[in-house]
C-alpha cells in the first residue's frame, strides 16, 4: 500500500447507520462537544480529525455509550442508530456495546490467553451454542483481524506477550467476534510503528466490507489513505464533514483549510 | 493478508435496541446481584463497626458513675468517747451513722419498714471508715459532717439496670426487699448515683472489690510507655528513614535491612514480647514491669511503621529543592536536613502520632513482660520511678479486669475501653488534622 | 559514681570541648570566620564528638562485659559441694546477687558500715534478719560460702565500677584533647562531622537488623535449651497438651499439633468471615461507590483496624460469646456449651480483618489499568462482567497476597484467642468448642511465677520459634507474589 494515495471513491451512498443531531457533552462543566450533527454511512470507513482536545474522542465514545462509565460527563441530543435513539432509557447500553464494538488508543488485550480474549466477547454475549462453535467464531474473528496465521500455534499463550502491532490487530479480531456493525476505532495506530499501522490500515480498509468503521485519527496522511468520508472537528465544533477526498484538496471552511496545511493543531 | 471472508448473512437476526432480549435481562438481573452484594458487604463491615461500637458503650458508660449514700449527722466527744469505749468500736460508729439515716428517711415522711441489717446490705460496713475520719480529723468532731459513702456493686447494679427485680436472687449481698429501701432512699435523696472519679483516676483493687477499681495508675503507666516510645522511636526512626531514603548505596546491606523493615513490620506482637523478656530482662536484667522495658519493646514494634510512613513523606519532597541546596553550594548532608527534613516534618509527625496510638492499644508483649493489671497498685513517686517502678498499661489493665471473676470488673474493662479509646481518637485526630493543616501536593 | 552522672559528665565535657574547639578555630583564622574551612560551629561539633563517641563505646562495652567477668570470677571461688546441695549454679548466683545488693542497700540505709558489710560473718551476725530489716526478703538462711562470694562480688563490682569511671572519663578528656589540638582553619571539620552524622544513621537503619537478630537469637537459645529438656519429635508430632506446673512434678506432654489445629482453624474461620466481606467491600467501594459513598464508607470501614486487639477481645469474650450460646446453647441445639469457642475467636478476629483484607484488595484492584476495563466495557460486558471476568483475574495474584498477609496476621494475632478462644487444647472438628492457638500458650505459659529453666516455660520460646517461622514464610510469600504482581503493571 502506497503511503499518500487517496483511496479511490465509491460515489455511490450507503444508507445513513449512525444519525447524529445537536448532540452536547458536558465534563462537569466543561462544554466538550457542541451541537455537532453528522450522518455516518453503513459500509464506509469514516474519519474524524482534528487538533488534541477537539472532542473528536469525546463524540466517538458518545456512540456506544462508553461515556457512561464518566461520572461527570452527560451528553444531550440525539444520536440514532438504523433509527432507535441510543440514549432512550429502555436502551441497554451492554446491548448497544454488543452492537457498536470499539478498539482502543493503545492495545488492551486482558491478561488472558489469545483465545480467551476473543472467546470472551461471545461468551458473555452468549453467541456460541457448544465449544466447537466457539472455536470457529474465535478462529473467523482471528482470520478477520488478519493476525491468524501469526498465532494459530499459540492460541493459549498470553495475549499480553505478542508484539504492540499484534496485540492491535488482537484486540479488532476480540471487537469484530462479538458480530458487532459498528465498529470505533479511538486512534489505533498511534501507538504502533510504521509496520504495524500499514498493516492495521489495510485490514481497516477489509472491515469496511461489512461494518460501518468510524476512526478518529491524528494523521491527516491515515485519514486520507483510510477513510471514504471525513469530519473535521475544531474545538469542540464539527466544522466541515464530506468528501475525504474534498475535504482534502477543496475544503470549504478556512480552519480546515488551515489545519490541513498545517497551520493550526 | 486477509482470511476476512465470514459472510455477514450468518450474523443473528437483528433486533432493535430498544428491546431488551432475555439473556441481557438475565445478564443485568445477575448484575444487580452482584451490585447487592457489594452493597450487604459494605453494610455487614459497618453493621459490625455499630454493633462494636454500641455495646462498647451501652456496657462501658456505667463504669463512669457509681451510687452513693449521703448523710449528714453530728458526733459530739462525748459520743466518740462512748464509742471508743466499746468492745465493737467500728459497729458503735456504724450505729450512729444508721440512726441519722434513719432519721433522715422519717424526715422525708416516705412509707417503708426501716432495716438496720439491710442498710449494711446496701452500704456495706460503714463504722470503719466513720472512725478513721474522726481519728484524722479531730477538728470535726462536735460539728455536722456530711458523709458520702459508697453503695455495694449490687445496689449499683440495681441503679445502672445491671440487676432487676427480676433477676435479684437472694442472698447475703443484697435481698429482694431491700428494693424497696433503696427506692425509698432514692426517693429521699439520701441515695444517688454521681460520677465516679475515683475510676478515672484510682488504682486496681483487689480482686474481690470491683466498686474500687480504678484506671489512673495504669494510664501513668502508659504515659510513661509512651514517653519512651516517643524519644527513642522518632530519632531512631527519622534517622535510619534518611539513610535509607537519601543516603544508601543500592547494595546488599541496605537490600538487609529493607527486607528487615518489611518484615518487622509483620512479626507478631507477642514475638516482640518473647525478644523483651528473653533481652531486656533475662539478658541485660532490666527491671520487671518496668514502664521502661515496656517502651523499648513497644519502640522496637513501632519502628517500621515510622520508617515506613517518614520514607514516604521524605520521597514526596521532590528532587528540585535538593538540586537548588546543592546548588548553592550546600552539602549534601546540609541540603537534607536544611531543606528536605523541615518540608517533611507534618508528615512524619503524622506517622509518628499514629505509630504512637497503635502502641498505646498494644497488650500481648505486656503482659509477657509482667506489665499485668495487678501491679498497678500505686502511683510511681517521681519522674525516674515513673519509669522504672513496676506498673501496668490501660489494656493491660483492662486484660485482668476482663480475666477476672467477678462480672464486677467485666464492667470495668468496657469503662476502660472508653478511656483508651478516647486516647487513641484523640491521637488519630491530631494525625488527621497535622495532616490536613500542613499537607503540602507538590 | 553513679552513671547517670558519669554520663553527665561526659556531656559536660563534650560541651566545654564545643566552646573550646570553636574559639580555637577562630583563633587560628585570626578571629575572621571566613577563612576557616567550615563553619565556626563544626569545629566545635568536631571536639564534641571525639569527646563523646570513644567514651561511650567503652562505657557500653564494659558495662555489658563487666557482669560476665564478675560472675566468672565468683564462681571459680565457689566450691563444688555447695552446688551440689543446690538444685543449680543460676540459682546460687542468684543468692549471691541478691545478698551483695542486699548489703549494698543495708549501706545506703545506715544500718551497716562499708567496712562492717565487707568483714562480716554468718558466725556474728545473722545476716537474713539484718537484711530482712531493711527490707531485702531472702528465701533461706545466708551460708558462709554464699556470704563470702558476695562480698567477693560486691568487691569487684566496686573496682569495677571505679576503674571504668577513671577511664571513660580520661578517654573523654583525652579525645576531646585531641580533636581540639587539630582544630585550625585549613581541617575540614564539616566533612568529618558529616561523616560521623552518618555513621550515626546508618547505626539507626541497622536497628532493624538488630532486632531480627535479637528475635531469632532470644528464640534459638532458648528452644535449644528446651530441646535439650524435651525431645524435639515429641514436641512437633505430639497430639497432646498437658503441661504439669512447675515446681509439682510429674511428666508434662507438651504436643504442638493440638496448638497448631487450633490456630489454623481459628484463622480459617476468620479468614471465612473476613475474605468475602472485605473482598467484596473493595469491590463496591473501588468499582461501583460514588466519591461520596467511598469518602465516608472507607474510612469508617478502616476505623475496624485502628481499635486495639484488646478491644476485640473483650467483645469476643463478654458480647459474642453469649449471643453465640444463646443461639447454638442448650437451650436451642445444644452445639455450645461454654462462650469461649473457635466459633467465637473466628468471627471476631474476621471482623478486625475486614479492613486489612478491603485496604489491600482495593488497592490491587485500583491498580488495574483503566484500558483492561474500557476494553471489556468496549465489548458490551456489564459491569459485573468485566470485575469478575476481567479485573479479578488481573487481580488474582495480588489478592492472594493480601489473603496470606491476612492469614498471618490471624495465626499472630494473640489477645481475641486469649480472651474468646478459651484455653483447653483439642484436636477437635467441632467449631463450637473451645480450642486454643499458639500464642495463647505463649501467654499462658510465660505469665505467672514461671521458673525459666523448666522445659513448661522454655517451650513458649519453641512456640514462639514456631510461630515466628509460620509468619515469617507467609509473608515472604506474600510480599514476593504482591512485588510480582505490581512489576506486572509498573
Amino acid at each position: 500500500m502506497n503511503d499518500m494515495r487517496i483511496v479511490e471513491r465509491d460515489v455511490k451512498t450507503n444508507e445513513v447507520k449512525i444519525a447524529a443531531k445537536d448532540v452536547q457533552v458536558y465534563y462537569g462543566t466543561n462544554h466538550a462537544i457542541k451541537d455537532v450533527s453528522v450522518d455516518i454511512e453503513d459500509k464506509t470507513v469514516t474519519a474524524f480529525i482534528g487538533p488534541s482536545g477537539c472532542g473528536k474522542s469525546t463524540f466517538l465514545r458518545c456512540i456506544n455509550r462508553m461515556n457512561d462509565t464518566i461520572d461527570v460527563c452527560r451528553v444531550e441530543g440525539d444520536i440514532r442508530i438504523d433509527g432507535d435513539d441510543i440514549y432512550d432509557a429502555k436502551v441497554d447500553p451492554v446491548q448497544l456495546r454488543a452492537k457498536v464494538g470499539m478498539v482502543f488508543q493503545k492495545p488492551n488485550p486482558f491478561p488472558k490467553s489469545i483465545y480467551d480474549n476473543v472467546a470472551y466477547g461471545p461468551r458473555i454475549h452468549g453467541l456460541a451454542k457448544n465449544k466447537a462453535d466457539l472455536d470457529d467464531i474465535v478462529e473467523q474473528s482471528l482470520r478477520r483481524g488478519a493476525i491468524w496465521n501469526e498465532v494459530k500455534d499459540r492460541l493459549h499463550a498470553p495475549g499480553t506477550g505478542l508484539s504492540g502491532g499484534q496485540q492491535q490487530r488482537l484486540c479488532i479480531a476480540r471487537a469484530v467476534a462479538t458480530e458487532p456493525e459498528v465498529l470505533l476505532m479511538d486512534e489505533p495506530c498511534s501507538a504502533l510503528d510504521p509496520i504495524a499501522t500499514a498493516q492495521v490500515e489495510e485490514l481497516i480498509d477489509e472491515l469496511r466490507k461489512n461494518y460501518s468503521v468510524v476512526i478518529v485519527t491524528h494523521s491527516m496522511q491515515q485519514a486520507a489513505r483510510v477513510s471514504q468520508k471525513t469530519a473535521f472537528f475544531h474545538l469542540g465544533n464539527l466544522v466541515e464533514f464530506g468528501e475525504t477526498g474534498q475535504i482534502f484538496t477543496n475544503p470549504v471552511d478556512p480552519r480546515t483549510e488551515s489545519y490541513i496545511t498545517g497551520r493550526i493543531g | 493478508m486477509t482470511d476476512a471472508s465470514m459472510d455477514p448473512a450468518a450474523r443473528p437476526a437483528k433486533s432493535g435496541l430498544t428491546v431488551t432480549d432475555a439473556r441481557t435481562r438475565k445478564r443485568n438481573a445477575a448484575e444487580k446481584r452482584f451490585r447487592a452484594y457489594g452493597m450487604a458487604a459494605i453494610g455487614l463491615g459497618l453493621l459490625f463497626l455499630l454493633f462494636l461500637f454500641g455495646s462498647i458503650l451501652k456496657s462501658g458508660l456505667p463504669a463512669f458513675t457509681h451510687t452513693i449514700v449521703s448523710v449528714e449527722f453530728t458526733m459530739s466527744q462525748a459520743d466518740v468517747d462512748d464509742a471508743e469505749s466499746k468492745m465493737l468500736k467500728t459497729k458503735a460508729y456504724e450505729n450512729f451513722f444508721i440512726a441519722a439515716l434513719q432519721s433522715q428517711l422519717e424526715a422525708s415522711a416516705l412509707d417503708v419498714a426501716f432495716d438496720a441489717k439491710a442498710i449494711e446490705r446496701i452500704v456495706g460496713k460503714t463504722g470503719g471508715t466513720i472512725r478513721s475520719h474522726f481519728k484524722d480529723n479531730p477538728g470535726d468532731i462536735g460539728k455536722p459532717v456530711a458523709f458520702e459513702l459508697a453503695a455495694s456493686s449490687r445496689v449499683d447494679g440495681y441503679f445502672n439496670g445491671r440487676v432487676t427485680r427480676e433477676t435479684l436472687v437472694d442472698s447475703r449481698f443484697l435481698q429482694l426487699t431491700d428494693l424497696d429501701l433503696v427506692d425509698a432512699l432514692k426517693e429521699a435523696g439520701i441515695i444517688q448515683s454521681a460520677f465516679n472519679w475515683n475510676f478515672i483516676t484510682g488504682k486496681d483493687s483487689g480482686v474481690d472489690n470491683p466498686g474500687g477499681a480504678g484506671l489512673g495508675a495504669s494510664v501513668i503507666g502508659s504515659f510513661f510507655m509512651m514517653l519512651v516510645v516517643l524519644f527513642l522511636s522518632l530519632p531512631i526512626g527519622v534517622a535510619a528513614s534518611i539513610y535509607l531514603e537519601e543516603f544508601a548505596p543500592k547494595n546488599r546491606f541496605t537490600d538487609l535491612i529493607e527486607v528487615n523493615i518489611s518484615n518487622l513490620a509483620a512479626v507478631p506482637s507477642i514475638v516482640f514480647g518473647i525478644l523483651g523478656l528473653a533481652v531486656f530482662i533475662q539478658f541485660a536484667g532490666l527491671p520487671q514491669s518496668a514502664p521502661l522495658v515496656g517502651g523499648l519493646v513497644l519502640t522496637l514494634m513501632t519502628l517500621p511503621t515510622i520508617i515506613i510512613s517518614t520514607r514516604a513523606s521524605l520521597a514526596a519532597v521532590p528532587p528540585s529543592i535538593r538540586d537548588a541546596a546543592l546548588g548553592v553550594g550546600a552539602s549534601k548532608m546540609q541540603s537534607v536536613f536544611h531543606h528536605v527534613l523541615p518540608l517533611a516534618m507534618p508528615g512524619i509527625l503524622t506517622g509518628t502520632i499514629i505509630g504512637l496510638a497503635q502502641a498505646l492499644g498494644e497488650t500481648a508483649p505486656l503482659l509477657l513482660i509482667g506489665m499485668v493489671g495487678f501491679v498497678a497498685r500505686e502511683y510511681p513517686e517521681g519522674f525516674i520511678a515513673g519509669f522504672t517502678d513496676a506498673n501496668s498499661a490501660m489494656p493491660a489493665q483492662i486484660y485482668t479486669w476482663a480475666s477476672r471473676a467477678d462480672p464486677g470488673f467485666y464492667e470495668k474493662a468496657w469503662g476502660g475501653i472508653i478511656i483508651l479509646l478516647l486516647f487513641l481518637i484523640t491521637m488519630n485526630t491530631i494525625a488527621v488534622i497535622l495532616r490536613r493543616r500542613f499537607e503540602r501536593r507538590w | 559514681m553513679p552513671l547517670s552522672w558519669l554520663i553527665l559528665v561526659i556531656l559536660a565535657i563534650a560541651a566545654i570541648g564545643y566552646v573550646l574547639g570553636r574559639s580555637r578555630a577562630l583563633q587560628s583564622a585570626n578571629g575572621d570566620a571566613r577563612d576557616l574551612h567550615s563553619l565556626p560551629s563544626y569545629y566545635g561539633a568536631y571536639v564534641g564528638m571525639w569527646a563523646v563517641v570513644p567514651a561511650s563505646a567503652i562505657l557500653i562495652i564494659w558495662l555489658l562485659a563487666q557482669p560476665y567477668f564478675v560472675n566468672g570470677q565468683v564462681l571459680g571461688t565457689l566450691p563444688d559441694s555447695i552446688v551440689a546441695e543446690g538444685s543449680s549454679v543460676g540459682l546460687v548466683m542468684s543468692d549471691v546477687r541478691r545478698v551483695a545488693e542486699g548489703l549494698e542497700t543495708a549501706i545506703a540505709q545506715g544500718a551497716v558500715s562499708r567496712a562492717e558489710a565487707d568483714t562480716m560473718d554468718v558466725g556474728t551476725t545473722d545476716i537474713r534478719e539484718m537484711l530482712g530489716d531493711v527490707g531485702v526478703a531472702l528465701g533461706s538462711a545466708v551460708s558462709a560460702e554464699v556470704l563470702t562470694a558476695a562480698q567477693l562480688y560486691r568487691g569487684l563490682n566496686a573496682t569495677g565500677s571505679l576503674v571504668m569511671t577513671v577511664l571513660v572519663l580520661l578517654i573523654a578528656l583525652g579525645g576531646a584533647a585531641f580533636a581540639w589540638s587539630r582544630s585550625n582553619a585549613q581541617f575540614r571539620a564539616r566533612n568529618v562531622v558529616e561523616r560521623g552524622v552518618l555513621a550515626l544513621l546508618i547505626g539507626a537503619a541497622s536497628i532493624a537488623i538488630l532486632t531480627t537478630i535479637g528475635i531469632v537469637f532470644a528464640l534459638l537459645f532458648n528452644t535449644i535449651e528446651f530441646f535439650r529438656l524435651y525431645p524435639a519429635s515429641d514436641f512437633f508430632f505430639g497430639t497432646s497438651w498437658a503441661p504439669s506446673f512447675s515446681g509439682r512434678g510429674g511428666a508434662s506432654d507438651l504436643g504442638v499439633l493440638p496448638l497448631l489445629w487450633g490456630t489454623f482453624y481459628i484463622s480459617l474461620i476468620a479468614l471465612l468471615v473476613a475474605v468475602p466481606v472485605g473482598l467484596f467491600s473493595a469491590i463496591y467501594l473501588s468499582e461501583y461507590a460514588s466519591p461520596r459513598v467511598r469518602s465516608i464508607a472507607k474510612p469508617l470501614i478502616e476505623i475496624l483496624a485502628g481499635i486495639p486487639t484488646i478491644v476485640y477481645g473483650l467483645f469476643a469474650l463478654l458480647t459474642v460469646g453469649p449471643i453465640l450460646v444463646s443461639l447454638f446453647g442448650k437451650e436451642t441445639v445444644g452445639w455450645m456449651s461454654g462462650g469461649t469457642a473457635v466459633m467465637t475467636a473466628g468471627l471476631v478476629m474476621g471482623i478486625m480483618l475486614i479492613p486489612f483484607v478491603s485496604s489491600l484488595s482495593d488497592d490491587i484492584i485500583n491498580a488495574v489499568p483503566q484500558a483492561m476495563r474500557d476494553g471489556s466495557y468496549g465489548l458490551g460486558a456489564t459491569q459485573s462482567e468485566t470485575i469478575r471476568q476481567v479485573i479479578l483475574p488481573a487481580a488474582l495474584p495480588g489478592i492472594v497476597g493480601a489473603i496470606l498477609l491476612a492469614a498471618s496476621r490471624a495465626i499472630g494475632e494473640t489477645m481475641i484467642v486469649v480472651l474468646g478462644a478459651g484455653a483447653a487444647a483439642r484436636l477437635s472438628l467441632n467449631p463450637f468448642e473451645a480450642m486454643t492457638t499458639i500464642t495463647a500458650k505463649i501467654v499462658s505459659q510465660l505469665t505467672g511465677d514461671a521458673d525459666f529453666a523448666s522445659p513448661e516455660a522454655l517451650v513458649a520460646f519453641a512456640l514462639g520459634m514456631t510461630l515466628f517461622v509460620l509468619t515469617l514464610g507467609l509473608n515472604i510469600f506474600a510480599l514476593y507474589i504482591v512485588r510480582k504482581y505490581r512489576e506486572q503493571y509498573d
